[in-house]
């Protein structure tokens, strides 16, 4: 497939403003249970507000993918069938639990509304975190689903797809929590950093798994099957068209091997050996900008990584666009 | 249910891109239209069309086959560009089975593209919509044509006749009966999309002559042989009693 | 967006249906063009034609693209003045002062000598009139495109059997088994062959492609054959071998209605050697042949005269007549001819493996043996026998330039009229059959002027511009027995070139030789890019000047719908009308578009107005006609005769009072006629009723055998589709062309060829086939080139002519050459290269494309793709010119120099067929460090004055709203 920027982005943003989102919740969490110390509501809301504008930029790539944007509230009608709509349904339930879950922390709405089994005091922000925390892992998995559910494209159509999504937002989510954490001078930082490798060292698990899975890649469908003729050799000499098409600007990447092999290396690199040996490095040297660095290069890494996502799909379209003449 | 379809006859298309032009030329005008071109005269000259025609080569010299492959629309049962459309543009009409898209619900997301393993959808870049093969429905459904002509615009201008357009539920259909007699199938069946249209494999006439065919007793040779009786010399009538 | 079928497409905007007839290829379909508010909306095929049956093409239903090019003309254009030919420099002129100058120009020409004026056209189907201008005009320079295109087709075949391939006949594949095309991709009557062959497949019946590619109609062949180009001839000749000597042929077919039981003089030493003998009796004058030659008679074992009834002659034999004359009948001739021509010998010269080639000629003696037809259909014969039915051998064949645009293309379809003859599948029903008005006496009647005297000031030419010579003394040439045309046409060198030899007029021109010219006017002739060969060095003739500073050709009329590669060469551009805006017809004059079942001929009525200034290039031919007082165009006062074209067609006549117009259709003043009758002034009207064609549908029994069928002959005698009603016994021995070959050595008086060519006509006016390769590969390095190099026409273009159009150049954007990938291997390149294709003429940089669908020794590209940057309204970088190429840069117009004279057209020596499918050619990868883009390549060709300004990026075609969205008048 041809690597479309405007998905690359939306995908990789709402990734890091759910992953942060969670990172946010999971800290309040964890303060109740007083396993960490409790954080000001400035800084869920300051965090809120930023995974809200990652969200926010997601959305915002997405609207050039599309080619009738002023239409697109009509891509909510379908979330019977369609995760696409299904997404669109949920990105603004996320973005709304997110914006709520900031606005309840800043307005200080902290008050418990109910007391659980006499020790788990439950306000507001923790009924909308927790509704937050669902909309985003649905999120994780409409987004992923869109590409998981196309039975055609052999190298998206896995659960090693939803993971891989999940796990590297969650993973970039964390990070930034990290970096957050470290530009705030917060205590947090070990334990957003912890949870941000721990998640990175899932995401390489799974994404190792997918690249593996789609390293002997071969299409189920041939181009004997394609057009029905059963001859051993076969090969397309006219494609019925000489100076492109739709099937061949969409469909096909165009970039050599060695350029693919290079973006592979450098998004295995920057997604998760850097990433995680810069938290290592900083919780050593206590570093507060170790963190910073490592979110950032995550991120480009997973920019690289969502690029490499695409080019890694190969739609059995192509069969019937091999060669022109 | 009635399913409409194309029939592909593989047999007879010598490649000729009849289909492909017609096909241009009465959608751009009509209810799928239209059908824009981009860089018409320049560089790689490309734009929307419904209908190609590709060239495959089988075989190794001096064995090859030459197939010649027309490519639209399958108009699948299963038509797996539906579901995924999340705007409800791309449908499967109930009354005859023919996959359509609403230019005016369409927001361009291309989706449904990715979700065809035929490759049998085009966006048109300048209106930003997806098109694709209506199976001419504004010709078919069009009482106001005599009968004859409420066929897809390809049908009627193929002019080996290689493309058969009918309702593939009705066992009878002229469509169903080249699937059933002349080995009809479907392209990519491993998906389960149930593609409608169906093509018609290639088929060999050949001739075997027997050694004994070669000569028959009135073979013009033999009257052009010269009566050569020997003249003269010995024979039993001189020598024996 | 509303439901479609709550709709009606006719609902939308002011709709109009025409009907006409298709212009975008030869084929000539009958169209139905739907217009909504005045914009094209749709063309589809007419389902009540009978050519098409309401099937259309590709480049049909494209029309509306040709419509709405931006490639076209629009307005006349006089070259600046002080702007060089060649740069497109042009100002508008009005009509009014364009015909004032070639008035002026041409008036000069006729007064004083009528030959200096050349008229040269292409893909025209109206060369009825521009034939007749000619004519009239007085000068004999003059021909279509038919010498490069298929003459020896055209001619091999009409020398034959009366009759050829494409408009003139064709195989009958409703009642055919077996159908062999050979050396074929596509061509004229494209539509009529692909409903034929597919039906053809669909009822069973086998079909073998002989051709060394396998695209098109070959990938649906049952059997492909691979054959080295140029080698045709001695496939059919090892064939022919075959059928003979295992008996396969039609004995009783043979002896009826071919001349292969009559006895030919057999005594080198007497003048009249391989001249039929022929008995002491009274013979008309005329072209036919006299029924004066003998038979051996099996059962009296002597002669006796041809057709006695009762008589069985003899095939083979050789016999002494009562005279002493040592005679053999032609079989026998032919038996020993190809006695050398085993399928062994023929292997190697063909590639095709001897066992392949014995079962071909097994497959069509057994199928044409064991299948026959028999239709219950009475008829009767030239010699007055009642036949109870009509048989037939359902063997056919469809050949074109592959077999014809080859030096020895001649006698290689010579041969394959032999075949078919043999074979007894001429005119019967699942064999060959012809369309009126053939079959034609062998050869036509019409004969070119037989001196130089036939040419004088202000006065029509004595004779046709193009006849048919039949023996030396019909030949155009002077005293010394060299050319009168500046094409050398029917002179020594091509003594039959029946269509002229377009290809060397320009060269020849330049030259001088035989004598320059002052006016060439060229109507739809790219002779600047793909019609002419040697192209390169063809487009610094049109533009080099003498010592004066004069170009050599002092004056260019281009008549041409669009901005061809030509225009720019132009002094005068005149622009004309497209298809939908014209009228024309499609006469029984010239290449009508007749059934198997009768005479058809159709017309062309405008759909709308034309766009700017275009005038049809009829129109202008009759002004031009009228201004000049050319007698068919004029009264007795010398007052305009016809008020325009379709007033012309109407009341025409081929002499005052003959009956016979351009029109077959409702002749007589009621129009109660048909091919012959009075001038019908409702005659446009009635065509215009009828879908715009003329459908004469014969009686079956006139349907069958007609070049011996009485009933048929009488019948196109009485509607003056001929003159007489003679057989048209097959030639299977050639007497016309053993009568040149007697002149050139010397044995009969009359004209006498040049010393330089006696040799040739020798050698190549031999009576009975034979095979030698083609003239070039003798005269060339034949090691350094090795590689046949071929071009093909793809379905979706036709020539030049579908760059222009927005939606078929996507098809065929650019070219490559296909190469077998052994032959790639072998020159070190892969498929997508950039490489070299060199000629001992030219070479070209391209791209390679490798196909297992060639044949090893050959390489082939689409024909015609690759244009001059600028030109055809297409953009300076567009794909044509930057990754198209042209293959006719390689080929060279003339031969090197031989002993038959320094300037030889690269022509067969017979017809003056151009031989460009002989071109060999060395490839080599080009370095890395070339341009990417095809080479060579020419300044860019400006756009001129009338041209639409660029369109822009996008084209969205919506009839009713195009020209308004897109600013065009």
């Amino acid at each position: 497939m041809h690597p479309a920027f405007s998905v690359i982005f939306l995908t990789t943003l709402i990734g890091v403003g759910q992953g942060l989102f969670l990172a946010l919740f999971t800290g309040q969490l964890y303060a109740l249970a007083n396993l960490l110390p409790a954080q000001t509501d400035l800084f869920y809301a300051q965090g809120s507000m930023i995974a809200l504008m990652l969200l926010i930029g997601g959305l915002v790539a997405s609207v050039f993918h599309l080619g009738r944007p002023e239409r697109a509230w009509r891509a909510a009608t379908q979330w019977r069938t369609s995760w696409l709509s299904r997404e669109v349904i949920v990105l603004p339930a996320a973005m709304l639990f997110t914006a709520v879950y900031g606005l309840l922390h800043y307005f200080g709405w902290t008050q418990p509304l109910f007391v659980i089994s006499q020790t788990l005091p439950v306000d507001a922000t923790l009924i909308v975190g927790a509704l937050g925390t669902l909309a985003t892992f649905l999120l994780f998995l409409c987004t992923a689903m869109i590409y998981a559910s196309l039975r055609f494209i052999k190298a998206w159509h896995s659960p090693l797809t939803v993971a891989n999504f999940l796990f590297l937002g969650i993973a970039s989510g964390f990070m930034l929590a990290a970096a957050l954490s470290a530009y705030n001078s917060s205590s947090l930082v070990v334990f957003y950093g912890t949870w941000a490798v721990v998640a990175t060292l899932l995401g390489a698990i799974t994404r190792g798994a997918s690249l593996y899975r789609n390293s002997d890649f071969r299409c189920k469908i041939s181009m004997q099957s394609a057009i029905g003729v059963h001859h051993a050799k076969l090969h397309q000499k006219a494609q019925g068209f000489m100076g492109g098409a739709f099937n061949t600007r969409e469909f096909f990447h165009g970039k050599s091997d060695a350029l693919l092999q290079m973006l592979r290396y450098g998004f295995l690199l920057m997604v998760f050996i850097l990433p995680v040996l810069l938290i290592l490095l900083a919780y050593l040297l206590e570093s507060s900008r170790l963190p910073i660095a490592a979110f950032l290069i995550q991120y480009a890494g997973l920019v690289i990584e969502r690029y490499y996502f695409f080019t890694e799909a190969k739609h059995p379209q192509n069969l019937y666009y091999q060669s022109m003449a | 249910m009635t399913q409409l379809a194309l029939v592909i006859d593989l047999n007879v298309c010598v490649g000729c891109h009849a289909c492909v032009t017609s096909c241009k030329e009465w959608n751009t005008s009509g209810w799928a239209g239209p059908m824009t071109d981009q860089r018409p005269y320049g560089e790689d000259p490309t734009g929307t069309f419904f209908n190609r025609v590709q060239t495959y080569e089988a075989g190794v010299f001096p064995h090859t086959e030459t197939y010649h492959f027309p490519k639209s629309c399958l108009h699948c049962e299963d038509p797996p560009c539906v579901p995924v459309c999340p705007t409800g543009a791309s449908y499967k009409r109930e009354d005859n089975g023919v996959v359509l898209v609403d230019y005016d619900k369409c927001i361009g997301c291309k989706y449904c593209s990715w979700a065809c393993p035929y490759g049998a959808r085009e966006i048109d870049e300048k209106q930003r919509v997806m098109k694709k093969c209506t199976l001419c429905i504004d010709r078919i459904t069009d009482m106001s044509l005599p009968e004859s002509e409420r066929k897809p615009a390809c049908v009627l201008a193929c002019p080996t006749s290689a493309r058969l357009f009918g309702d593939v539920h009705d066992s009878d259909s002229e469509v169903s009966v080249a699937i059933r007699e002349q080995g009809g199938y479907a392209l990519q069946p491993e998906w389960g999309t149930k593609p409608a249209n169906h093509y018609l494999p290639r088929r060999k006439t050949r001739i075997q002559i027997h050694e004994d065919e070669l000569v028959r007793a009135d073979n013009p040779l033999k009257k052009e042989q010269l009566p050569s009786l020997p003249e003269g010399g010995e024979t039993l009538d001189d020598v024996a009693w | 967006m509303q439901d479609p079928t709550k709709q009606s497409d006719s609902d939308l905007g002011r709709v109009e249906i025409k009907e006409t007839t298709c212009y975008m290829c030869a084929c000539r379909c009958g169209i139905r063009v739907t217009l909504r508010d005045g914009e094209v909306r749709h063309i589809e095929g007419n389902p009540n034609h009978p050519l098409n049956k309401g099937v259309i093409c590709a480049k049909g239903s494209s029309g509306i693209m040709k419509q709405y090019s931006p490639a076209r003309l629009t307005k006349p254009l006089l070259r600046k003045p002080g702007a060089e030919r060649g740069d497109s420099d042009f100002e508008e002129i009005s009509w009014e002062k364009a015909f004032d100058l070639i008035e002026e120009r041409l008036g000069k020409i006729r007064a004083d000598d009528p030959k200096r004026f050349a008229l040269f056209t292409g893909r025209d189907q109206m060369q009825a009139l521009t034939g007749l201008f000619a004519k009239q005009f007085g000068t004999p320079n003059y021909a279509a495109h038919g010498g490069f295109c298929s003459v020896n087709m055209a001619a091999g075949l009409i020398y034959t059997i009366g009759g050829s391939f494409w408009e003139f006949g064709g195989p009958d594949l409703e009642r055919s088994k077996l159908f062999i095309m050979i050396g074929t991709a596509e061509d004229h009557h494209s539509n009529p062959m692909k409903i034929a062959l597919a039906d053809f497949k669909r009822r069973g019946g086998r079909f073998i492609s002989i051709n060394p590619i396998r695209t098109g109609y070959s990938a649906i062949a049952d059997e492909w054959v691979p054959i080295k180009p140029g080698t045709d001839g001695a496939l059919l000749l090892a064939i022919i071998r075959e059928l003979i000597q295992q008996g396969l042929y039609d004995r009783e077919f043979l002896i009826k209605y071919t001349n292969s039981a009559e006895l030919v003089v057999d005594d080198p030493e007497r003048d009249d050697h391989g001249l039929f003998r022929r008995f002491e009796t009274h013979v008309e004058e005329g072209c036919f042949d006299p029924e004066n030659k003998l038979w051996w008679d099996r059962e009296l074992d002597r002669e006796i005269s041809t057709h006695t009834p009762g008589t069985d002659p003899r095939l083979l034999g050789s016999f002494t007549l009562e005279d002493g004359t040592k005679v053999k009948p032609a079989f026998q001739l032919l038996k020993e001819r190809v006695e050398e021509y085993t399928v062994e010998w023929a292997e190697d010269i063909t590639g095709i493996p001897a066992e392949t080639i014995k079962r071909l000629a097994h497959e069509m003696g057994v199928v044409a043996r064991d299948q026959k037809i028999e239709l219950p259909i009475q008829w009767t014969d030239s010699w007055g026998n009642d036949h109870e039915s009509v048989t037939g051998n359902p063997v056919s064949f469809h050949a074109m330039r592959g077999l014809a645009a080859h030096s020895n293309g001649f006698q290689a379809i010579r041969s394959l009229g032999i075949l078919m003859t043999i074979l007894g599948t001429v005119d019967r029903p699942g064999g060959f059959r012809h369309k009126a008005p053939f079959p034609r006496p062998i050869p036509p009647c019409p004969k070119p002027p037989n001196s130089p005297e036939g040419v004088q000031p202000n006065t029509p030419l004595d004779g046709m511009p193009l006849g048919w010579p039949s023996k030396p003394d019909d030949l155009f040439v002077d005293e010394q027995g060299e050319a009168v045309r500046i094409d050398k046409a029917f002179s020594w060198e091509y003594p039959l070139s029946v269509h002229g030899l377009m290809h060397n007029v320009i060269t020849n021109a330049w030259r001088g030789d035989p004598y320059p010219i002052d006016t060439l006017l060229l109507f739809m002739a790219n002779m600047a890019w793909n019609s002419s060969m040697n192209t390169e060095n063809v487009r610094d003739m049109l533009k080099d000047k003498d010592d004066n500073g004069e170009y050599k050709i002092p004056f260019i009329i281009v008549a041409d719908a669009f901005q061809s590669e030509t225009v720019a060469f132009a002094d005068l551009v005149l622009p004309d009308t497209t298809y939908l805006e014209r009228h024309d017809a499609m006469s029984m004059l010239d290449r009508p578009i007749s059934e198997f079942d009768g005479p058809v001929d159709s017309v062309r009525i405008p759909v709308m107005p034309p766009k700017g200034e275009c005038k049809p290039f009829q129109e202008v031919l009759i002004e031009l006609g009228s201004r000049l007082g050319l007698p068919a165009f004029v009264k007795q006062d010398g007052s305009r005769k016809f008020r325009d074209y379709p007033d012309f067609i109407t009341n025409y006549e081929s002499s005052p009072g003959s009956g016979i117009g351009f029109l077959a259709g409702w002749r007589g003043k009621g129009g109660e006629k048909f091919l012959k009758g009075e001038p019908n002034p409702r005659q446009w009207e009635m065509y215009q009723k009828n879908g715009c064609v003329y459908h004469h549908e014969l009686p079956k029994s006139y349907q069958y055998m007609r070049n011996w069928n009485q009933g048929y002959l009488e019948w196109a005698r009485a509607h003056g589709m001929t003159r007489y009603v003679e057989p048209i016994t097959l030639h299977l021995y050639s007497e016309v062309l053993q009568r040149f070959r007697l002149a050139a050595q010397g044995k009969s008086s009359g004209k006498q060829p040049p010393e330089r060519l006696r040799k040739r006509v020798i050698s190549h006016f031999d009576p009975l086939p034979f095979y030698t390769a083609p003239l070039e590969h003798k005269l060339i390095d034949s090691r350094q080139y090795q590689i046949s190099a071929l071009t093909q026409r793809p379905m979706a273009m036709y020539h030049s002519w579908d760059s222009q159009n927005a939606w078929l150049r996507q098809i065929h954007t650019h070219n490559y050459l296909f190469v077998n990938p052994k032959l790639a291997e072998a020159n070190g390149f892969g498929d997508g290269d950039w490489i070299w294709v060199e000629s001992p003429t030219n070479k070209v940089r391209c791209m390679a494309r490798l196909s297992e669908a060639v044949e090893p020794t050959t390489v082939w590209t689409w024909n015609a793709i690759g244009k001059a940057a600028g030109a055809w309204g297409l953009s300076e970088k567009a794909n044509e010119s930057q990754k198209g190429f042209l293959l006719n840069h390689l080929i060279s117009e003339e031969l090197p120099p031989c002993d038959a004279g320094e300037f030889m057209s690269n022509s067969d020596p017979v017809t003056g067929q151009a031989a460009w499918f002989d071109v060999r050619v060395k490839i080599y990868p080009a370095g890395e460090d070339e341009p990417k883009v095809t080479s060579p390549q020419f300044k860019v060709q400006k756009k001129v004055p009338g041209q639409d300004p660029q369109r822009g990026r996008w084209q969205a075609y919506f009839a009713g709203m195009f020209r308004r969205k897109h600013k065009l008048d």
